[in-house]
């Protein structure tokens, strides 16, 4: 419908406001890098004198560099404190994009990402990156403002029930009731966030409590004395698993996002090269085992590799480190892994036999549970037919996919080059859908907390607010490349006004079909090829829109401007677009389809 | 253009011997393989502050887990507050049933009460008046007590297990009940035992072994 001009030249950005903040050392001073108790007498801050002041001193006593928010009447006292901090606080376009902001923040730095927002549509929105954070279990803090306490209750303008709301989608939340007292909660929320298995929690703060006077010093972050966390496995379990290992003929690894959250990449790493044994991840999982490696079968599930599926599918003894067993993961539970003993390291005993059961329980620390079954296993199992049969479907299944130059870009291709483009350490956000399956599946992860992406939720506009994110908490060295979708770029672009504004340097590659492309994908094997609603025939022209936002525009038509156009977007010192015009009929596979068997994967449509 | 992967289709390769069942429990001689749910008694100490109730009831509801009853009050301690769940779940429900619920961050300790603990519940049950010297007597036979008469109506107080009340309700029918209204169960485990302590069989196993634990059934007192 519209006139597209294909154009790979970049035009020059806006020139930035001179009296814009920039991001500085000094408006971001180092974290306190040790998790011990904060101090809580900093001779250099003044005494709080109300519970806003009190708010941030309990999250610069936690060590929080940034927060992202937006502003409203009833967090205004808390930002009027937050104004006084060296916290740097990023002004977000929407407060979902600050949810995921904070989100991707807490999964590139290990610590919980902080986000503000007002009393009532502030705190709704919020809502789906609460939730993102919930099912990845990504650490997060979540500060709202509300009504004032005599107005509670009553439909007070901007009034809503948040805390009621916020129950099911986080770990913890708090309705603050007293000023003496918010500080310690803000403290509290904060290491709940963080210790054991790290999830969101939120603290309500109305209007009256934060302007209250108080001069109660928050206490150090401290978890409340009822949550308790097991951090090293029964020993005796721990012997069994290592027995049951030794004795493995077709052992596989499993590693979910767990194993990155806890540090564990390493030993698991360790573990995997010394016994020999193939790894599999999850989706959360990737980067917790290089994929360049031998043993590295890549991600399994529904769209997982073939050769993933069949080891999981195979292996007589699966060791699972930090995973749910997601249904997206097991497929059909009848027919995931239907040979294997399980050995399951969570920290949540709540997800042991939750889907899948374990026949060795470890409920611990990942890093150091899987410590100790690399201490108890003595020797390697003898699995030398099953690392060929491994070596064999890597083979069978390859993940070659057929490029030809006179036919549309595709997909797998884009997401190579970027890889190439980019160094072992880049970050890669996404949103939900296609795109994100191929980045998965082409892109060559080999470094835990570089994968950025809602996996759990599957919240289509993920992608940018992340990388605005993920950029503030990645080293300057680390590029930050969203690989998004056109449906999914279009639900949060407002986004790209933060990332200019801000001078944040990401590169957005829009993998354009003009489809909501996996519902089409769908529809094509399972609805006759009935497009209802998947089909937006006709985008804006993303590169332009970008433009207009004061960030630098690409676009690619063809094969011979690939390479060109991702040097130029990366190589640029600033927000970018490319606007990738893919093959619009491109498919994700394999798939396994819902409920279905993963060693059935499905390699083309008509094997579904 | 060819879409999709090359490789052997789906029929071309090799597949397992195995498989699960629903509870994603390997099917196995040596497994117990399908659970029959069962209804037990479950007793949680939390903190007594607002929000816990709908903390529980709220997990209860969005993870589908059937409930058939839930009683709360306060404890010898002001701070403390005990929640008694009765639910009808097979094993590894109830074992999920207790794990999150142990994961609430007020709730302070869960625990599966033994087959013998002492349950009660209590009801008010209203009738029409028409026989006083029958209703007495039916009255007697249960051990209810009279909390309130009027020329039409009786109310009666009975406490006891579920089937007593089942059944004084059932003989209370005959006179034309007009309206009844039960608490649900509260329960406490016997003797020394303590009901916020953990189980007897569990005492000293770590949270693993717990993870796979199964208490056996038991039916109301």
């Amino acid at each position: 419908m519209s006139e597209r001009a294909a154009s790979v030249t970049p035009t020059e950005a806006d020139e930035q406001d001179d009296d814009q903040e920039q991001i500085t050392d000094s408006a971001a001073p180092d974290a306190a890098a040790d998790t011990g108790p904060a101090e809580t007498t900093d001779s250099e801050s003044a005494p709080v004198t109300t519970g806003a002041e009190a708010v941030i001193r309990a999250l610069e006593n936690a060590g929080v560099e940034y927060a992202f928010g937006v502003q409203g009447g009833a967090i205004m006292p808390v930002y009027d404190a937050l104004y006084d901090s060296e916290i740097y606080h990023v002004t977000m376009a929407h407060e979902q994009g600050a949810a995921h902001a904070a989100d991707a923040y807490g999964i590139v730095s290990g610590e919980p990402g902080i986000c503000l927002a007002t009393s009532g549509p502030g705190a709704t929105n919020l809502v789906t990156g609460i939730a993102d954070a919930d099912m990845d279990s990504d650490p997060m803090v979540a500060l709202t403002g509300q009504v004032p306490t005599e107005f509670v209750g009553n439909d007070a303008f901007q009034e809503t029930d948040t805390t009621g709301v916020t129950t099911p989608v986080t770990k913890d939340n708090t309705f603050a009731s007293d000023s003496d007292r918010v500080g310690t909660d803000v403290s509290e929320a904060f290491a709940l966030a963080r210790e054991g298995r790290p999830g969101p929690t939120l603290v309500d703060l109305p209007k009256d409590i934060t302007n209250g006077e108080t001069d109660a010093e928050p206490d150090a972050p401290t978890t409340p004395d009822t949550y308790q966390v097991q951090e090293r496995a029964d020993p005796e379990i721990v012997a069994e698993a290592a027995e049951r290992i030794e004795n493995s003929a077709r052992p596989a690894l499993l590693l979910g996002g767990g194993v990155i959250k806890g540090e564990a990449s390493e030993v698991c790493r360790e573990f995997a090269i010394e016994h020999e044994i193939p790894v599999v991840t999850t989706m959360p999982g990737l980067g917790a085992f290089p994929e360049d490696h031998e043993l590295s079968m890549e991600m399994a599930g529904m769209h997982g590799t073939g050769y993933a599926n069949m080891a999981i599918t195979h292996c007589d003894t699966l060791i699972a480190v930090g995973t749910r067993f997601d249904d997206r993961l097991t497929g059909g539970i009848e027919t995931f892994a239907p040979d294997a003993e399980v050995i399951h390291v969570d920290i949540d005993p709540a997800e042991i036999s939750k889907n899948i059961h374990a026949d060795y329980p470890l409920v611990g620390d990942a890093d150091t549970a899987v410590s100790q079954l690399a201490e108890a296993v003595d020797s390697s199992p003898e699995a030398t037919k099953w690392r060929a049969q491994c070596q064999q479907w890597k083979s069978d299944y390859s993940m070659a996919y057929d490029a030809p130059d006179d036919a549309p870009v595709q997909p797998e291709f884009v997401v190579e080059a970027l890889d190439e483009a980019t160094s072992d350490e880049a970050i890669v956000t996404t949103g939900v859908g296609q795109h994100q399956m191929w980045a998965c599946q082409y892109w060559t992860f080999t470094e835990p907390r570089t994968w950025v992406s809602s996996h759990g939720l599957g919240a289509m506009g993920y992608g940018l607010p992340s990388a605005i994110g993920a950029r503030l908490a990645a080293d300057d060295d680390q590029e930050v490349i969203c690989v998004d979708g056109d449906g999914s770029f279009l639900m949060t672009l407002q986004g790209l006004s933060v990332a200019v504004r801000e001078e944040l340097d990401i590169t957005v590659a829009v993998l354009n079909n003009e489809y909501i492309g996996m519902v089409r994908q769908w529809q094509d094997a399972f609805f006759e090829g009935r497009h209802a609603a998947s089909d937006y025939g006709w985008m804006p022209e993303f590169d332009k829109l970008a433009e207009a936002f004061g960030a630098q525009g690409f676009r690619i038509d063809d094969y011979d401007e690939v390479a060109d156009t991702i040097e130029a977007a990366v190589d640029y010192d600033g927000p970018s677009v490319i606007d990738v015009h893919i093959d619009p009929e491109a498919n994700v596979y394999p798939m396994v389809p819902s409920g279905g068997d993963n060693g059935q994967f499905a390699l083309t449509e008509d094997q579904l | 253009m060819k879409r999709g992967l090359d490789g052997p289709a789906p029929e071309e390769r090799p597949t397992p011997a195995g498989r699960r069942n629903k509870q994603g429990i390997r099917i196995d001689p040596e497994v117990e393989a399908t659970h029959q749910p069962r209804r037990t008694v479950i007793s949680a100490l939390v903190e007594h502050e607002p929000g816990v109730l709908s903390d529980v009831s709220g997990l209860f509801s969005r993870r589908q887990f059937n409930i058939e009853s839930l009683t709360v009050g306060p404890t010898d301690d002001a701070e403390l507050a005990r929640i008694t769940l009765v639910v009808e779940e097979t094993d590894p429900g109830i074992d999920q049933v207790k794990k999150q619920l142990r994961k609430l961050v007020p709730v302070i300790s869960v625990r599966e009460l033994a087959p013998d603990a002492m349950r009660r519940e209590l009801a008010l049950i209203k009738v029409d008046a028409e026989r006083p010297d029958q209703v007495a007597a039916v009255a007697d036979m249960y051990g209810a007590t009279t909390v309130d008469s009027s020329p039409e109506t009786a109310t009666f107080e009975v406490t006891g297990a579920r089937q007593k009340i089942d059944a004084a309700i059932d003989t209370f029918s005959q006179f034309g009940i007009r309206e009844i209204s039960r608490t649900g169960m509260t329960a406490l485990a016997r003797g020394t035992d303590e009901t916020t302590g953990p189980s007897p069989a569990d005492a000293s196993v770590s949270a693993a072994d717990e993870a796979n634990q199964y208490t056996e059934t038991a039916d109301d007192d």
